[in-house]
């Protein structure tokens, strides 16, 4: 069973994140940059199915330059082989672009399954597996729990308000991974110097048959009108606990009408 | 006037909050037109007329909600391609979110998540990076599809004249490809939506174990709250994955937020930091949790907890 791992590179999320004041979108110079965790989870669970059913894992990124090292991690983790888009003209891509972009390069590797997280850290629109599910037009298994693979068969846990559904579909088929199926392996010694010698390959716009002017701030479907940093919030009251400190915050609750 | 069509979340029949909220909103921008799919559906009508629909746009087939997302996309866009409407509505949750996002690919439109307003000429205010940014924006090509939070706006009764406009379409067999074979209630309960709820009342790994979420389910309890977990506590197995607030979580804004037993981290503060009001239980002073709070009490919470719900309990009784 081969697998298409969709991964972003996204600034660190403990790092305060900022927008550019020219262009309006994201600093990513301002934080260091790593694998959208998410994704770890979705490259976990590509090699779990790949242990136990065969196959290969390749992980697709698009990025900027630097996003090279992104894929490197995935490689060090156990994925075999890195397709890397990167291109100038990709710079302000917004979601729909980027699933524009994403579809033409994971369509030709005719992948039984492509696995997403169900979010990126940075943009946190949570809609890249839905879009590329409709474009690849691909069963959509998104927001999983548990993923079971028998045969051509795929079943997964979908998390509802209140518990689950599971939800099958026949290969080749999309799914989406939210934290709680896994823990991803780190990688290891062996894993981070096997990594050097995977192959990646690095494809520009037109590698990719993506025509430029879809893609990129230009051909950006939605726009930022204008931006402003909020104030901090400011502190409040704390109190210290006597023996009566829950009666004091019940005390402000209800003077607040908040209860 | 041109429409704009939201899409409603039900739950056979039973009209959410977040919808009536997004028809509210829906009158400030055209004419608000329901687009309602699924088993169910003709009973939500009533409900969607007294909240502004002056059209209701109905699917009354269970195909809607035993395959995932793409039949209500292509119900849209079926919809879309006669009413012509500004915009499209959806609430910010998981499914509004899939379904928007494959309707934005098949009707080439630009989609905006996660607004918590929407102005007249549709620019969507959007608060992001934990709340330390607002953001204005706005589609710039197609219909815009806009994903609307949930506690945005407080819904307002306006009875409309809810004209049921019954859609047949016919579903791809790409749409159906994805099936739901059972589903599994793993807690009920009348506790409020976390997302939806007007009070949240958080545990984190300061609640020592599972066992301990009692506590916070009877302060919840009694104050109509829903309850909420940082990921240590969601990580940890003490309480299920879908309660877990913050950056890869849910983002939650209530009227209320109390966080117990929880540090503060940057990725919690993601999910929680628009609360109107915060107050915090910890026995730690110098957790950053108190940098946000209007109120916070340094204490065990295993004293002040009980106390606090003990109080309330008498003043609501
Ligand atoms: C990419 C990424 C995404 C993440 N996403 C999320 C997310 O969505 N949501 C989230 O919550 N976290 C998230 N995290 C994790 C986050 O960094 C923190 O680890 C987590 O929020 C800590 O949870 P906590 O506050 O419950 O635990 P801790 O940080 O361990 O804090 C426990 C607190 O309880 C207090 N305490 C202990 N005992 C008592 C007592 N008896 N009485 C009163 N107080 C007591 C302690 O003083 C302490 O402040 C994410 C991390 C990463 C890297
Ligand atoms: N630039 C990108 N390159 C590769 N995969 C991406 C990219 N952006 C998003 N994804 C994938 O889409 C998922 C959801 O992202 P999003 O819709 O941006 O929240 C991520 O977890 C990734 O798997």
């Amino acid at each position: 069973m081969n697998i298409v791992v969709c991964i972003k590179q996204v600034p660190d999320s403990w790092a305060e994140k900022k927008l550019r004041a020219g262009d309006s979108t994201l600093d990513r110079d301002s934080a260091d940059a790593v694998l959208n965790e998410l994704d770890e989870y979705a490259i976990e669970e590509a090699l779990q199915l790949t242990e136990a059913h065969g196959g290969e894992v390749t992980v697709v990124c698009m990025g900027p330059e630097k996003a090279a090292e992104t894929v490197r991690k995935a490689l060090s983790m156990g994925a075999h082989k890195g397709v890397h888009l990167s291109d100038p003209a990709l710079h302000g891509s917004d979601a729909v672009a980027t699933s524009e972009a994403l579809a033409a390069v994971i369509a030709p590797l005719g992948a039984d399954l492509v696995i997403l997280g169900s979010e990126s850290t940075d943009a946190r629109m949570a809609v890249l597996p839905s879009m590329l599910a409709e474009r690849l037009g691909l069963p959509q298994l998104t927001f999983a729990g548990k993923v079971v693979v028998e045969g051509t068969t795929v079943r997964i846990q979908r998390l509802t308000e209140d518990g689950y559904h599971v939800v099958e579909a026949s290969t080749p088929a999309l799914v989406s991974v939210v934290e709680k199926i896994n823990e991803p392996r780190y990688p290891s010694f062996k894993g981070i110097m096997a990594a050097k010698k995977k192959p990646v390959s690095t494809l520009t716009l037109a590698q990719a048959g993506v025509p430029a002017g879809q893609v990129g701030l230009p051909g950006a479907w939605s726009e930022v009108v204008d931006f402003a940093v909020r104030p901090p919030r400011q502190a409040g009251t704390v109190i210290t606990d006597d023996g009566d400190g829950g009666t004091k915050l019940a005390e402000f609750l209800v003077g607040q009408k908040l209860v | 006037m041109a429409e704009i069509l939201v899409l409603v979340d039900h739950v056979e029949g039973t009209v959410k909050k977040v919808t009536l909220e997004l028809l509210t909103l829906a009158r400030s921008l055209g004419e608000p037109a329901a687009v309602v799919a699924g088993r169910g559906a003709a009973t939500a009508a009533p409900t969607l007329a007294e909240y502004g629909a002056t059209t209701v746009y109905l699917a009354d087939d269970p195909a809607y909600d035993d395959h995932p997302a793409a039949p209500k996309a292509e119900l849209l866009a079926a919809v879309v391609a006669r009413s012509a409407p500004a915009a499209v509505l959806v609430a910010a949750g998981v499914e509004g979110k899939e379904v928007g996002a494959r309707l934005a690919v098949k009707i080439g439109s630009g989609i905006i998540t996660d607004a918590i307003d929407v102005s007249p000429e549709l620019v969507a205010t959007q608060s992001v990076f934990g709340g330390s940014t607002v953001v204005h924006s706005r589609v710039s090509r197609g219909v815009p599809v806009i994903a609307v939070r949930p506690n945005s706006t407080a819904p307002v009764a306006a009875p409309a004249a809810g004209t049921i406009v019954e859609v047949a379409v016919e579903l791809s067999a790409a749409a159906r490809a994805a099936r739901v074979v059972e589903r599994v209630v793993q807690e009920k309960g009348a506790r409020p939506e976390l997302t939806e709820a007007a009070i949240v009342v958080s545990g984190g790994r300061g609640l020592g174990g599972p066992e301990n979420f009692a506590l916070i389910e009877r302060l919840a309890d009694t104050i109509g709250a829903a309850v909420g977990a940082s990921r240590a506590a969601t990580d940890a197995g003490w309480y299920p994955h879908q309660h877990q607030v913050g950056q890869t979580g849910k983002t939650v804004s209530p009227q209320l937020y109390v966080a117990t037993g929880i540090s503060g981290a940057i990725q919690h503060r993601a999910g929680m930091q628009t609360s109107k009001t915060i107050v915090a239980i910890n026995k730690d002073p110098e957790a950053p949790i108190f940098e946000l709070v209007d109120f916070g009490v340094v204490g065990d919470l295993f004293q002040v907890v009980p106390q606090l719900t003990e109080k309330l309990a008498k003043h609501r009784s």
